[in-house]
């Protein structure tokens, strides 16, 4: 019998020949993530970092992202010391603030690479699905235990199967489609598993691939996987990934899934996430003219070159209506001086957008422009859960960067696809 | 003993705010907050034992481990729920927080009725009528039964040592 990608992972770090779903193994995953979280996991472990000290401190990468610049003194103090425990314990992977969102960062220094595992005290570390990466979330203990121990559980998930094919029609995208996913199978969907994507992966961008493992975790995933091609092996961090060991893994033809799911994706239509679930999902169409006070552009799903792109491309030429807010936020400083130097931050400022450092921005609410009551955005982000990112009286709408700057130009909910004939005929 | 009674897909947000994610990280600095947009009645009148009843996909959301580590400090026994999010179910193996995974019981549940829940036995009575739910592997029952995974980490790595 065959194997899935997780199964063959899991066996491959655990020392064993073959895992099966449902087993615990005991692995040492190769790196452990943990961003602005860092200060209150080693406060947790003060006395006990200073007897035993950093189990593998090459396993630890700290990447300061998501109350940044500093909003207050509490914050800066986090900031603080995460910089000194990087000095102090030598943990050569750190990355302060204005590097990017944790998750980018990953995967542009080449950290997430195929075949490993990474963990992260962060729900979206899923993302690193998109270049082969087994990636996956963990809580703030088990960070710190991780530190001292250097190694942990994990179950060996099921595997849901969904086959691509065909391609998208022009101004759908990535976003639409796993959000498409997520209306179907529901917010727990996919809950404990891992999903792999198979099929015309081919057609899919990293950055494509990037938004829709960065989202398995609204369905509940462990694990949201795509193969190696050439595509992965052409990203701009190829030439450093050459240099980087790595093992490209991948299931066997015969595997066994617990579900199997296809998608033609030139009948993906644009769609938007409705509040205050993921999984509440419906067309453009259906709910066109939707009026909004705030466009958010960016976040670890939406926030790469091609993302900026096509919205300055809808956007050229307009600007947004008075009383609305531009929101752009560059993943990381790679993305934002890519699109400093294609002009693209110039097109997008010149529609009115207010240019952000590249991190996580106002998306879990700490700051940065977070909502008032009674205040509607359409979003790029993850997640449309009341409160968040802002009063509870607020709603968010989660869309492709295509629907959020088309929307943009009016003010008010609008298909891309009306748009975009006229921008790229 | 009280039952807190919520619905399904109750997120991390409505558990605790991601505004105070960076700001709260004690359990003392997270009690106040508890359940805060969700039911502004929880926090200040949460006593030791009480018990939350929820439906499917109970945590979903962020890895943040407030919610845990604030429903262990307030005195909830355990969650009874028709299922978790992957990470919260974790996290609250790591703090020792009982999760019962039985939908059974959750559908029999009603206002007011009377709930004896033995986690040795992974049975919980509602009303009078018994359900059995499952129990957690050993291996990662340890990490539970040993107050969590840092008391049970902080052990290991003193049985290695000596």
């Amino acid at each position: 019998m065959g194997k899935t990608f997780a199964e063959k992972v899991l066996a491959m770090h655990s020392g064993q020949k073959e895992v099966v779903p449902g087993q615990i193994v005991i692995v040492e995953p190769d790196y452990l993530l943990t961003h602005d979280n860092t200060a209150a996991i080693i406060g947790k472990i003060e006395k006990e970092l200073l007897e035993y000290g950093v189990a593998r401190p090459e396993m630890l990468v700290i990447v300061l992202d998501h109350v940044i610049p500093a909003a207050s003194e509490k914050t800066a103090i986090n900031h603080q010391k995460a910089r000194e425990f990087a000095t102090v314990f030598g943990i050569k992977n750190f990355f302060d603030l204005g590097q990017g969102v944790c998750h980018q960062v990953m995967v542009e220094k080449c950290l997430a690479m195929p075949g490993r595992i990474v963990v992260g005290s962060d729900s979206h570390t899923c993302s690193y699905g998109a270049v082969g990466t087994f990636g996956t979330g963990i809580d703030r203990t088990e960070a710190a235990a991780l530190l001292l121990r250097g190694k942990m559980w994990l179950k060996v998930p099921e595997t849901i199967k969904i086959v691509l094919s065909g391609d998208f029609n022009l101004a759908v995208s990535a976003k639409d489609l796993v959000l498409t996913i997520i209306r179907d199978i529901g917010a727990d969907g996919a809950n404990y598993c891992a999903v792999e994507f198979h099929g015309n992966v081919i057609s899919l961008s990293i950055d494509e691939r990037f938004t829709i493992a960065n989202m398995g975790v609204e369905m509940g995933a462990k694990i949201a996987v795509f193969p190696i091609d050439e595509v992965t092996e052409g990203y701009p961090c190829s030439e450093k990934a050459k240099l980087a060991k790595y093992e490209p893994v991948w299931a066997d033809p015969d595997a066994e899934y617990m579900r199997e799911l296809h998608y033609d994706l030139s009948e993906i239509v644009p769609v938007i996430a409705c509040p205050h679930q993921v999984d509440n999902v419906k067309t453009v169409s259906e709910m066109e003219g939707l009026q909004f006070n705030q466009f958010m552009l960016g976040t670890c799903t939406n926030g790469r070159l091609s993302d900026l792109q096509i919205a300055a491309d809808i956007l050229e030429g307009h600007q947004i209506p008075p009383g609305a807010r531009f929101l752009v936020l560059p993943a990381s400083k790679e993305v934002f001086e890519a699109a400093l130097n294609r002009g693209i931050i110039a097109r997008l400022s010149r529609a009115g957008g207010v240019i952000l450092p590249p991190g996580c921005g106002p998306c879990l609410g700490a700051h940065q422009g977070v909502l008032a009551p009674g205040e509607r955005c359409l979003s790029t982000a993850n997640r449309n859960f009341k409160g968040r990112t802002g009063s509870t009286e607020a709603e968010r709408y989660l869309a492709s960067p295509a629907t959020v700057a088309a929307s943009a130009i009016t003010g008010r909910l609008t298909d891309p696809r009306e748009i975009v004939e006229e921008v790229f005929k | 003993m009280k039952v807190w009674q919520y619905s399904d897909d109750i997120n991390t947000d409505m558990l605790f705010p991601g505004k105070y994610t960076y700001t709260c990280s004690t359990a003392e600095e997270i009690k106040p907050h508890l359940l805060e947009d969700l039911d502004p009645q929880f926090a200040g009148n949460v006593g030791e034992g009480d018990l939350i009843f929820a439906g499917k996909n109970f945590g979903c959301g962020s890895s943040r481990e407030h919610p845990v580590l604030g429903l262990k400090a307030v005195g909830i026994q355990a969650i009874v729920a028709k299922g978790y999010a992957r990470i919260f179910y974790r996290a609250a193996i790591n703090q020792g927080l009982l999760l019962v995974e039985c939908p059974d019981a959750v559908e029999a549940y009603k206002d007011g009725d009377k709930v004896a829940l033995d986690a040795e036995a992974g049975m919980i009575t509602v009303s009078g009528t018994k359900f059995s739910f499952p129990k957690l592997p050993p291996e990662i029952l340890a990490i539970s039964e040993a107050g969590g995974l840092l008391p049970y980490t902080l052990q290991a790595l003193k049985d290695e040592k000596s």
